[in-house]
């Protein structure tokens, strides 16, 4: 079963072509990498799926449902996260805060009004929240000021919050990127244990091709805004045309 | 306590102990002394400190959680006013009916400019605010409104006041001719003289502080909230926000409506101290003033937006009277030509110049303590030693449950 269907799909941006003519299956519970060259039209990609841009052209399904003239946050309620290229959190305010604020979201949906409640009260969603801390070993950073984090940390705090929503699709833009290592490997750990033991579909975007072969069981190759390829990450290694577009230049 | 954490009732009782004891700390110089001069006891001012307060505090929650910047909000605080006095005209003095009125008058006009001034952020939806406000002024200093429906609703230049062939259908024969709250009047005062000193008592302060104190406890529960948090991190992260599955419109809107509801609360006890209202209250000083009260006591505090607005109001009351006479007086003691160099010295600074020195005061806080006056507390209490303070979290962190 397909929960996102992106077809057709094209979005100029002036006289540049950023994508054309996508089209985009992928299957539920699966991790589907998309991999390419900079200024392939990755992340514009992802941001035609949470609302960000708006294809020209083209429709995006997402379970059956099309995701083209909703919000950002209808679309985030409707089960899509994302994690950005840059991270982006809350930076005022503490580690903990960051992820309750998703808490309360899928809790309590895009808006309601609970002004005399006390967030000190909320010990179940604060309880789950610090599990969630827990599992990405940020839990005695808890009360941290996120902007003080290192680049690493506010990755893996990003990921926190887009998985403490449990949702159904999760977009991951380069989830590695600046981090450490022995950091890129507990990440990928982490995405394998989420993958196994939830629900979840995730599409990846990531330069590094040692999280990509760890994770992905399908791989879309995008190069100058077109799909090059999609196959497994077997026949992808072998593949001439992706060797000669994209391997070639990275080394594997 | 309340529903509060340890540490917000221990703020919460020293602002209410601070409140209550006004008539005291403000007049710590005796009657005949030379500093008499800035004691700040007197009701007239006294009111002044907790009705600006309740402005500012409501400001702070649009401008301190949220970061939206109003320059508008003084048409709220004028709309208020209107309200109140307009309750006295039909109905009669006690100034209960006017309150709520003017609540619910200036949070209806906030959803309207509110909802228009929000479809822009950052510097835009200043200048719309600005724009709202300096349109309320012209409104209501041309009595504009008056002219469509017949008859006047704010009474131009003169200002609305009460006059004898107002209807006040609940005065009665002999009803009281004063501002008051079922026959207590505002302007009743009891003085204490001891040994020196004079303290004056008035039911109009108390009546305010009362109000006062339960705004300061809706604050800290606001700030405290779920909704608190979310104003917060619309400050810090829209984006993030929106791509989080919360809808940031409704909440800032939100915000913009209970700020602006406080600020009418503000402008309708202004009235009720004094039964008038008049444009000039609209004016874009005032809405630049509670601006300069919020930032000058710390943006985003508790306590900052109250002690912003009393360091200013004192300013404003205060400095202002002080003029060459007292200044002589003061340097007496030097030689002829000293007197007068430290006089034209000070001169600039003080009487009609006393907003010479509150921008210089406001420049240096602004540099040196971005965040004001509460920064500046903080610091002093760091510099002493208390441990305490370090680990103190930011304002409105949050505790695990553990
Ligand atoms: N908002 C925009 N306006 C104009 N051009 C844009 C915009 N967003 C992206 N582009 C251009 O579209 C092309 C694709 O950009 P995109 O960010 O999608 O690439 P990418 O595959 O994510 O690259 P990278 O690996 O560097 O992140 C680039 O040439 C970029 O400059
Ligand atoms: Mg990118």
């Amino acid at each position: 079963m397909a929960i996102l269907e992106v077809k057709g799909v094209n979005k100029r941006f002036g006289g540049l072509q950023a994508l054309g003519d996508v089209n985009l299956t992928v299957a539920e519970n699966s991790v589907h990498a998309i991999i390419g060259p900079n200024g392939a039209g990755k992340s514009t990609l992802l941001n035609c799926l949470v609302g960000k841009l708006v294809p020209d052209t083209g429709s995006v399904m997402f379970d059956g449902q099309s995701v083209l003239g909703r919000k950002p946050h209808e679309i985030n309620q409707m089960g899509i996260s994302r994690v950005f290229q840059t991270p982006e959190i809350f930076g005022d305010l503490s580690v903990l805060e960051n992820v309750m604020i998703p808490c309360f979201a899928k809790r309590d949906g895009a808006f309601r009004m609970h002004a005399i409640e006390s967030v000190g009260a909320e010990k179940e969603l604060a309880a789950k929240a610090m599990q969630m801390l827990e599992d990405v070993s940020m839990a005695e950073k808890h009360d941290m000021h996120a902007a003080s984090l290192s680049r690493g940390d506010k990755r893996r705090l990003e990921m926190a919050m887009c998985l403490v929503q449990d949702p159904r699709l999760l977009l991951l833009d380069e989830p590695t990127a600046g981090m450490a290592r022995a950091d890129t490997n507990n990440t990928i750990d982490l995405l394998k244990e989420i993958r196994d033991k939830r629900d979840i579909t995730m599409a990846i975007i990531e330069h590094d091709m040692h999280v990509v072969f760890s994770l992905a069981e399908r791989i879309t190759v995008l190069a100058q805004g077109t799909p090059l390829v999609e196959d497994t990450p077997e026949n992808i290694k072998g593949h001439p045309k992706v060797r000669e577009a994209y391997l070639g230049e990275a080394q594997v | 306590m309340l529903g509060l954490t340890k540490k917000d009732g221990t703020l919460f009782i020293a602002v209410v102990l601070l409140t209550v004891l006004a008539p005291f700390i403000l007049n710590p110089f005796p009657e005949n002394s030379a500093m008499a001069q800035f004691n700040a006891g007197y009701p007239d001012l006294m009111q002044r400190f907790v009705i600006f307060g309740i402005f500012a505090m409501g400001f702070n929650i649009l401008f301190g959680l949220t970061g939206y910047l109003s320059f508008g909000h003084a048409a709220f605080l004028g709309v208020g006013s209107y309200a109140t006095v307009w309750m006295y005209k039909l109905l009669s003095y006690n100034v209960l009916p006017g309150l709520v009125l003017a609540i619910i008058v200036s949070g209806l006009f906030a959803l309207l400019i509110g909802y228009i001034s929000l479809r822009r952020s950052g510097i835009y939806f200043s200048i719309l605010t600005l724009a709202f406000a300096e349109m309320s002024y012209r409104i209501a200093f041309s009595d504009l409104l008056g002219r469509f429906v017949g008859t006047t609703i704010t009474n131009g230049e003169t200002g609305l006041q009460v006059y004898s062939n107002d209807p006040q259908i609940l005065l009665g024969q002999n009803g009281i001719e004063a501002t008051h709250f079922f026959g207590f009047e505002m302007g009743a005062s009891r003085i204490l003289e001891m040994a020196g000193w004079s303290f004056t008592f008035n039911f109009g302060f108390y009546f305010c502080a009362v109000i006062f104190m339960a705004m300061f406890y809706m604050t800290i529960r606001i700030f405290r909230s779920p909704f608190g948090l979310m104003l917060r991190s619309v400050k810090s992260n829209q984006q993030r926000m929106n791509y989080t599955g919360v809808n940031s419109k409704p909440y800032t809107l939100a915000a913009f409506v209970i700020s602006g509801m406080y600020a009418g609360l503000a402008g309708g006890l202004l009235a009720a101290m004094d039964p008038l209202a008049g444009g000039e209250r609209m004016f874009w000083t005032e809405s630049g003033a509670v601006v300069l009260m919020t930032i000058l006591g710390g943006a985003g505090t508790l306590l900052g937006p109250i002690l912003g607005a009393g360091f200013i109001k004192y300013f404003e009351n205060i400095f202002s009277k002080i003029n060459d006479n007292v200044l002589h007086s003061w340097f007496a003691f030097l030689p002829d030509g000293m007197e007068n160099f430290m006089v034209t010295i000070i001169h600039p600074f003080v009487g009609k110049g006393w907003h010479l020195t509150l921008g210089v005061l406001f420049m240096l806080i602004v540099i040196f303590l971005p965040g004001g006056l509460v920064e500046g507390g903080q610091r002093i209490g760091r510099l002493f030693g208390r441990k305490k303070s370090e680990a103190e979290p930011k304002p409105g962190a949050i505790k695990p449950a553990e």
